[in-house]
């Protein structure tokens, strides 16, 4: 991209995805059909190096692990039905600590919901994905740039930590044409990815001194490796609760919670008594609202999450240093609001929420000077 | 000890049959002559899965009824020196037929070695889709009344180009060889009884110690192969049409972002925001006019969004577009009362006959064929339709109110339809 010339365009955000997990080095994309996520579908079938149909959304998932585990970076996109067949695979390739990249997009539900109609609903059962409780790193688009800038984050913090990533986006996030500058994007690194190469006998979940253990294909030449969806020692032998698996289990949250990047904006106004915050395709009309806001002179400041889960200790620390806060998203309870307070939203926390629409600039600005 | 072992001692009950699979798979693997490292074993849910500690190979053990889509990926992944081997029940089977139907449809390369032990033995010994008719099982203490799934014709049928049947005693390990040296799918159905809940709920299948086994605890012995006969569990080698195994290959290709950019050539008036709606009928090109004029606002040198609505059948019904154009960065990009309003048929009418009685300003432009609707807006009613015909009327109605507002100019709009794959066929300037 030429840094100063400008490169006006109509662009989607399924495009922009799909360039930017190629460039990030996502080499295989395995996908299934599925309104609104089809068109990333469609974008990566021209555009990955390997492109798979797969003949339903559970096979999806394990091709990806096999995939994986063999060596390779793949992706998927999918909405709530595709996802909700892919859980337990997603909580197999957590436990095996296999690296992917699942592109979540959302819409109305429940159920089969309304395929075309966008929706921020699916933030609860990300949180809940995993037997136990246990962390699945989330990251959540909020602009066309982060189209661009997320999924090469989110792949790296997959191999990085060894373990599936979701990158969390909606269908008006990446169905909608927009008038686009390419050449504000940036260059984009590929993701640096180092295989085991120290001497046997290679353990597949021995982390050394540190949490996440070095990573090693199947198939390869110089080391055993063992993979394993059930509870397993450092070496993938299955166990029923001995010491070392638990602490093996131990790890999973553990490399999560503290290695995943913390990623989000902070506009903070000088005077500001109140701190938006929204996520997902909400923020364009929180921006929209917040400037608004501002040019009659009314101090706010804004956050956007774009590391939703697990959710970074700065979030609350942020909302509690304002006497008010306004939360708009687009589902039915305020999903966000609920991971930041609790069910006892206090009642200086305003909720902005919607079904089957998108949330207006107005509504929230008029929550903002209520 | 071989060297496809770390541990010469299995982890199941006495007599189960599971352990002569294990060796003749170890048979079948040292008469190829592989290596260990060559190799990746692949465990589904059941007591088989838990073998994977006794394997010198790689091993995956992963959820159950999905090993075979799992090696299917694996399998994918690898160079084709590497065989993958499934090893999954008759449960496992089951659960993830349609797994294995497309693995063999595909013909990836795989062995799948199916433990038919005819019941589920890890959790206690439940029917499963491979149960025969007849045989006695913890949930069904007079006989399973339904027929089993033929594993074999059905991967036959599926595409594959080996499949096999053999009753799990002895030595079987040139079948298991014959289906590793196939390049593609294969797959090999091994007979044999769970000991601990097929031979309870079973007591006349006539079990004897055998001592050839070398197994000790009890073993079916002969009476199996009467039972597979019984059963219509016929033993046998099958090949289907040989074929290429799939292997995805890695392709170069394009950037999706090699698009010609829409340079600013035109200029626009607009001081503000304009919110239009297109609605019309699917089919009619409502979606690629909407995109068309929002070009032609770029090239104006506005932003612009373009956003789609159409029933779940994009083929009928309605097709609404809802643009924002502006002369400042957009980051809302919903409507919720346009400035203007264009409809072109029935079904757009109906899609967005709430919101133009809700409109209290703004111009409804109506094609000249439907009723007016109530409304706050000014009407303003053309013949999109019959000028320009049903294909072509959501194209004409844009050009029209460009030329009547100049908001975008109409020669903008022009050049990106020429530009555009329909410029080819049609040319909206002599309308
Ligand atoms: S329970 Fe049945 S299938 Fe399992 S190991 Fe024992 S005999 Fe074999």
């Amino acid at each position: 991209m030429n840094e100063t010339r400008s490169y006006p365009v109509l662009v989607d955000g399924s495009r922009l995805i799909a360039e930017a997990c190629v460039r990030a080095g996502a080499d295989a994309y395995v996908g299934y059909p599925i309104t609104p996520a089809s068109l990333i579908f469609f974008y990566a079938s021209r555009r990955f190096p390997i492109a798979l149909p797969a003949p339903d959304e559970i096979t999806a998932l394990q091709w990806m692990a096999g995939l994986s585990a063999a060596g390779h970076l793949p992706v998927s996109a999918t909405s709530f039905p595709g996802f909700a067949l892919m859980v337990e695979s997603v909580n197999m390739a957590y436990m095996m600590e296999l690296p992917m990249l699942v592109i979540l997009v959302q819409r109305l539900g429940p159920a089969t919901g309304s395929a075309t109609a966008g929706a921020q609903g699916d933030l609860f059962l990300l949180n809940g994905l995993m037997s136990g409780g246990y962390p699945l790193p989330v990251f959540c688009i909020s602009d066309l740039e982060d189209c661009w800038l997320l999924p090469p984050v989110a792949l790296q913090t997959a191999v990085d930590l060894r373990t599936p990533v979701v990158l969390l986006t909606s269908k008006e996030m990446v169905m909608t044409q927009e008038s686009f500058d390419l050449a504000r994007l940036a260059e984009i690194e590929p993701v640096h990815r180092t295989f085991y190469d120290g001497p046997g006998p290679y353990c597949t979940y021995d982390p050394g001194d540190g949490l996440v253990p070095p990573f090693l294909p199947v198939g390869n030449d110089q080391h055993q490796v063992r993979l394993n969806a059930s509870t397993h020692d450092r070496c993938g032998i299955i166990q029923h609760t001995s010491d070392e698996s638990m602490a093996n289990t131990r790890r999973l949250p553990a490399k999560v919670e503290s290695r995943t990047p913390v990623l989000y904006s902070l506009d903070e106004q000088e005077g500001a008594q109140t701190l938006v915050v929204t996520w997902d395709i909400t923020s364009g009309a929180a921006r929209e609202a917040v400037a608004a806001l501002r040019a009659q002179g009314v101090p706010v400041s804004l956050l956007i999450p774009r590391t939703l889960l697990p959710l970074p200790a700065v979030y609350l620390e942020t909302v509690d240093r304002y006497p008010r806060v306004v939360i708009a998203e687009e589902n039915h309870q305020g999903q966000l609001a609920h991971l930041l307070f609790g069910r006892r939203i206090p009642p200086h926390v305003r909720l902005v929420t919607a079904i089957g629409r998108m949330i207006r600039p107005d509504e929230i600005a008029r929550e903002v000077v209520r | 000890m071989s060297r496809f072992l770390i541990k010469p001692e299995l982890p199941y009950c006495k007599g189960c049959g599971h352990h002569l699979i294990v060796r003749n798979t170890v048979k079948a693997l040292e008469a190829l002559g592989a290596s260990p490292l060559d190799v990746v074993l692949v465990t589904d849910i059941g007591c088989h899965g838990i073998v994977d500690g006794n394997f010198a190979t790689h091993t995956v053990h992963g959820l159950h009824g999905r090993s075979v889509a799992l090696a299917a990926g694996i399998a994918m992944g690898l160079p084709p020196e590497k065989k993958v081997i499934v090893y999954i029940g008759d449960g496992g089977a089951t659960i993830g037929l349609q797994h294995i139907l497309e693995a063999a449809r595909m013909n990836v390369d795989l062995t799948v070695v199916v433990h038919n032990n005819m019941l589920y033995g890890m959790t206690g010994g439940q029917p499963s889709g491979l149960t025969p008719t007849g045989f006695r099982t913890v949930l069904t203490p007079q006989g399973y009344p339904l027929p089993h799934h033929d594993l074999p014709r059905l991967v036959l049928d599926a595409g594959a180009p080996f499949a096999a049947r053999v009753v799990g005693l002895g030595d079987f390990s040139d079948v298991l060889r014959q289906a590793l040296e196939v390049e593609g799918f294969a797959l090999v159905e091994v007979l044999e009884i769970c000991v601990s809940y097929g031979v309870k709920m079973n007591p006349d299948l006539g079990l004897r110690p055998d001592a050839q086994t070398g197994l000790g605890g009890a073993n079916p012995g002969p009476r199996l192969r009467e039972l597979a006969r019984e059963t219509g569990y016929e033993p046998g080698v099958w090949t289907g049409p040989t074929r290429p195994a799939f292997r995805p290959a890695r392709r170069e290709t394009a950037s999706l972002l090699d698009m010609p950019p829409v340079l600013p050539k035109h200029s626009s008036p607009l001081a503000g925001r304009m919110t239009l709606i297109l609605a019309g009928s699917a089919g009619e090109g409502v979606q690629q006019a909407a995109e068309l004029l929002a070009q032609a606002a770029i090239a104006a040198g506005l932003y612009a969004t373009k956003k789609s609505m159409y029933p779940v059948t994009v083929g009928v019904g309605f097709s609404t577009a809802e643009i924002v154009l502006s002369r400042s960065p957009i980051f809302y990009h919903g409507v919720s009362e346009p400035d203007v309003m264009v409809v072109t048929s029935a079904d757009g009418l109906e899609n967005q006959r709430k919101r133009i009685d809700q409109m209290r300003g703004g111009i409804l432009w109506l094609d000249a064929s439907l009723p007016v609707p109530e409304t706050g807006a000014e009407v303003r009613i053309t013949d999109f339709r019959g000028r320009a015909g049903a294909r072509n009327a959501a194209l004409y109605a844009l050009l029209t109110i460009l030329r009547a507002t100049g908001v975008v100019p109409p020669e903008a709009f022009l050049e990106a339809v020429a530009e555009s794959p329909i410029g080819r066929h049609i040319d909206p300037s002599r309308w």
